[in-house]
């Protein structure tokens, strides 16, 4: 145990900065999304690195991580779908172009 | 009986209703269910009256049943028919004069063509040109609302029944006014003339005046005696109760101030003095019929109400000496205007309202039994005369319509004269109508009946009201001489005189019925005391009539002052009238066409001036323009401008600022501004809202970390 819970929380606070970073900067949706991915990772560090020095005789944070994952699974699905369908009508996945609503 | 004597007078009510619901477009089923049904009442009054003439002391034993009809507090108020001498006589002449009104109807209105040029409803009708033997003239044509004539007088006979054989002052009221109502209807018969319509109305309020005060009466009498029912108020403890009982008024005892307020609804109805405006202009109704019906029949009921009254008028002397000289002024008042008349119709009016004026007078001066007899010779010779000059007219217009002269009025005298030989069944009925109003000695009912009241007032020493009968006596022979010499005697004064035609029979025969008995129904009531004739026919009306009464009134003794000046006045008035109007050619030729009296002492006027312009005037003045227009439209257009001005203030201050602009547009209007600036930041840009939520989260962070830990 000699490395300390504080540097897994800072190597998760790096990358969800890092992931929060893609997400606003880049204008590519399917760079967003894997920005998005990076973020949810970086919550996933948390919550093991939380389990195994805080609680590790309950399984709480291992099943948090899984069901993130999961989930992260399902929504780029989901996303990667939609990101698909946009481009079959519009030729693009920056998202600035893909305005349609906008007044 | 009492249920045949119920059923009198529903025959023509029946009819009434009959004609105006069903048969009102057939005229000889109108008329042959009216005449049927005054035939009904007639049989039926006949079996009643023949009934009657078979009882012994009949005035004790009269016929009478009573129903509860109204309950009043504990007990009920009773209505129910009655049948004494005095209303068996009248049941008589009532059902005789109804019927032989209805025959002549047929006779007067059913003949000619049936459809004029030009007839209207609501106008008289014109008369229809034919051509005959190649050429043009007109002929008389069929009244256009022929089946409501029939129904008016059916209702009306239904009224004079009813008020014969009520038992009850309010049943008999009830009569009283529909009789009254008829007489509206059928004076404005022909609606169409403006003449006609005012003459309704006056004769509708100035009746009126009466029957309120009458009405007055008979709330007074029921409140002081808690009956309506004759029975009840002539037992004798009754009437000594209300003759002792004072009132507030003129310090009258309630017996007077009753018979007097029930005298004043006599004068409306039989026309007396200051009431008598009415019965005049009532002629406008259609020509004889109407104007038989309202001055032979309905003017009776009056004077038979009057007479009714008796037990209870004769307690007051002061309202019997009230009554007599109301009766002896109008007598004498009425004869002098009749004298000035030249409309055939207008003399016989006025001399109903004289004839009348005697009647009244008689009762003043406690001659029941002779008011009573005058009230029935003079039902049977005045509805002779005016069913007469209905004739004369008729064959006048015939004349008229022959000659095609339509400025020739048919009514007017001075354009009639020897009619005698046109006419011979009308002249000669007319000629015994005539002699039995003006009295002519011994063969005639009016000689009889007026020689009574004369000997009666005589004998009493009422030496006012037998002078002035006396020359009111004069004057009717005077006046009706004229109007027979005018009529019928000399030489046509017109070429419609010329061509005047004598009428069909429906109408004639009514005319021999009543002549005859113009003639014999005095003889029933010849004084037992009369020289010759007194012993050899019974002196029935007296003992009849009078039995009515409690105690028969003494027959006068016999003096041959009355007696003489009763057959001077007739025989005089004849002669002179006939000295002075056998020459007369034109009105200008006659003497007597003073202003004064051509001009009713200018009656009309005077209540024109008194009452009818004062009336108006406050009309117009005072309720409409004063109370109307500025009282009551004055507090209706301040609420309207009150709530016109609340309503504005409404709008403006509350509805517009606030709930408009305030709330309606408001709301609008900054959802709008804040919609207009919030899409500002709806950039489409995904990232652009990432940072925004972004910021906000970690604003909110911020804030919770810093304010809540």
């Amino acid at each position: 145990m000699s490395v300390p819970l504080s540097w897994y929380l800072f190597l998760a606070a790096a990358l969800f900065c890092i992931g929060l970073y893609g997400v606003l900067a880049r204008k590519n949706a399917i760079a967003m999304l894997l920005a998005v991915e990076l973020m949810l990772n970086a919550v996933n560090i948390n919550l093991v690195a939380f389990w195994r020095y805080l609680r590790p005789v309950q399984m709480s944070g291992q099943v948090f991580a899984v069901i993130v994952i999961a989930v992260a699974a399902a929504e780029v699905a989901v996303g990667l779908a939609l990101i698909i369908s946009v481009f079959r009508r519009r030729k693009t996945v920056m998202a600035d172009e893909i305005d349609l609503m906008k007044w | 009986m009492t249920t045949l004597i119920w059923l009198l007078p529903l025959p023509p009510l029946l009819a009434f209703f009959a004609i105006t619901l069903f048969t009102n477009k057939n005229r000889a089923l109108s008329h042959g269910i009216a005449v049927g049904a005054a035939g009904l009442s007639w049989l039926g009054s006949m079996i009643v009256f023949i009934r009657a003439l078979g009882i012994e002391e009949f005035g004790k034993h009269f016929f009478e049943s009573a129903l509860n009809w109204l309950p009043v507090g504990e007990a009920w108020f009773q209505v129910g028919v009655r049948i004494d001498p005095l209303s068996a006589v009248t049941l008589f002449f009532v059902a005789w004069t109804v019927l032989m009104i209805f025959i002549y109807s047929i006779g007067y209105h059913n003949y000619g063509q049936p459809k004029g040029d030009d007839d209207h409803a609501g106008l008289p009708p014109h008369g229809k040109t034919v051509t005959e033997h190649g050429h043009k003239h007109t002929v008389p044509s069929i009244e256009p609302m022929y089946s409501r004539f029939f129904a008016f007088i059916g209702l009306f006979a239904f009224g004079m029944f009813t008020l014969v054989v009520s038992n009850n002052l309010l049943t008999m009221f009830v009569g009283w006014e529909i009789m009254g109502l008829c007489s509206y209807l059928l004076i404005g018969f022909w609606y169409g003339k403006p003449s006609a319509r005012n003459a309704a109305v006056k004769a509708f309020m100035t009746t009126r005046v009466g029957d309120v005060f009458m009405l007055l009466g008979i709330a007074y009498l029921y409140s002081a005696t808690g009956s309506l029912s004759f029975t009840d108020i002539f037992r004798p403890e009754v009437l000594e109760a209300l003759a002792a009982a004072s009132t507030p008024i003129l310090g009258l005892s309630a017996a007077g101030l009753i018979g007097l307020l029930l005298f004043i609804g006599t004068v409306g109805k039989s026309a007396q003095w200051p009431l008598h405006i009415w019965l005049p202009d009532a002629m406008e109704g259609p020509t004889p019929v109407s104007a038989m019906i309202h001055a032979a029949t309905m003017v009776s009921a009056g004077v038979y109400a009057a007479i009714r009254m008796f037990p209870l008028l004769s307690l007051d002397s002061g309202t019997m000496t009230i009554v007599a000289f109301i009766g002896a002024f109008t007598a004498i008042f009425a004869a002098s205007i009749a004298v000035a008349q030249n409309d055939i119709k207008r003399v016989l009016a006025y001399s109903t309202i004289s004839q009348l004026g005697f009647m009244i007078a008689a009762l003043g001066i406690h001659a029941y039994v002779a008011a009573a007899f005058h009230l029935i010779t003079h039902s049977f010779f005045k509805a002779l005369l005016f069913l007469g000059s209905g004739s004369v007219i008729h064959g006048m217009e015939h004349g008229v319509m022959h000659t095609g002269e339509h400025s020739v009025d048919p009514q007017d005298m001075f354009n009639m004269g020897g009619l005698r030989k046109k006419m011979p069944i009308t002249f000669w009925t007319f000629l015994i109508g005539g002699f039995a109003l003006s009295g002519f000695p011994v063969l005639t009912a009016g000689f009889w009946s007026k020689d009574e009241i004369l000997a009666d007032a005589f004998a009493h020493g009422h030496w006012g009201v037998f002078l002035t009968l006396a020359v009111a006596a004069f004057f009717t022979a005077f006046y009706t001489m004229r109007q027979i010499t005018l009529t019928f005697l000399g030489q046509p004064r017109t070429k419609a005189a010329e061509h005047a035609q004598e009428t069909t029979w429906t109408m004639t025969l009514p005319l021999i019925i009543l002549a005859v008995f113009a003639v014999s129904f005095g003889w029933v009531g010849i004084p037992e005391h009369f020289p010759l004739l007194g012993n050899i026919l019974p002196n029935w009306f007296h003992e009849f009539v009078g039995g009515t009464l409690v105690e028969i009134p003494e027959v006068p003794a016999f003096s041959w002052i009355p007696l003489a000046t009763s057959l001077f006045v007739a025989l005089g008035g004849l002669l002179l009238g006939w000295l002075v109007y056998r020459k007369v050619k034109t009105p200008a030729q006659d003497r007597l066409q003073i202003p004064v009296l051509k001009n009713k002492w200018y009656f009309d006027e005077a209540y024109d001036l008194l009452f009818v312009k004062p009336s108006i005037w406050i009309a117009e003045k005072f309720t409409s323009l004063y109370m109307d227009r500025t009282i009551i439209d004055g507090i209706l257009h301040s609420a309207a401008r009150f709530s016109l001005s609340l309503g504005h203030f409404f709008r403006d201050r509350i509805d517009k600022p606030v709930i408009n602009e305030l709330l309606g547009d408001g709301t609008g209007n900054a959802v709008k501004t804040s919609g207009s600036g919030l899409r500002k930041i709806q950039t489409g840009r995904i990232q652009y809202y990432m940072v925004v939520s972004m910021v906000v989260l970690i604003v909110f962070a911020v804030l919770y970390f810093f304010l809540f830990s």
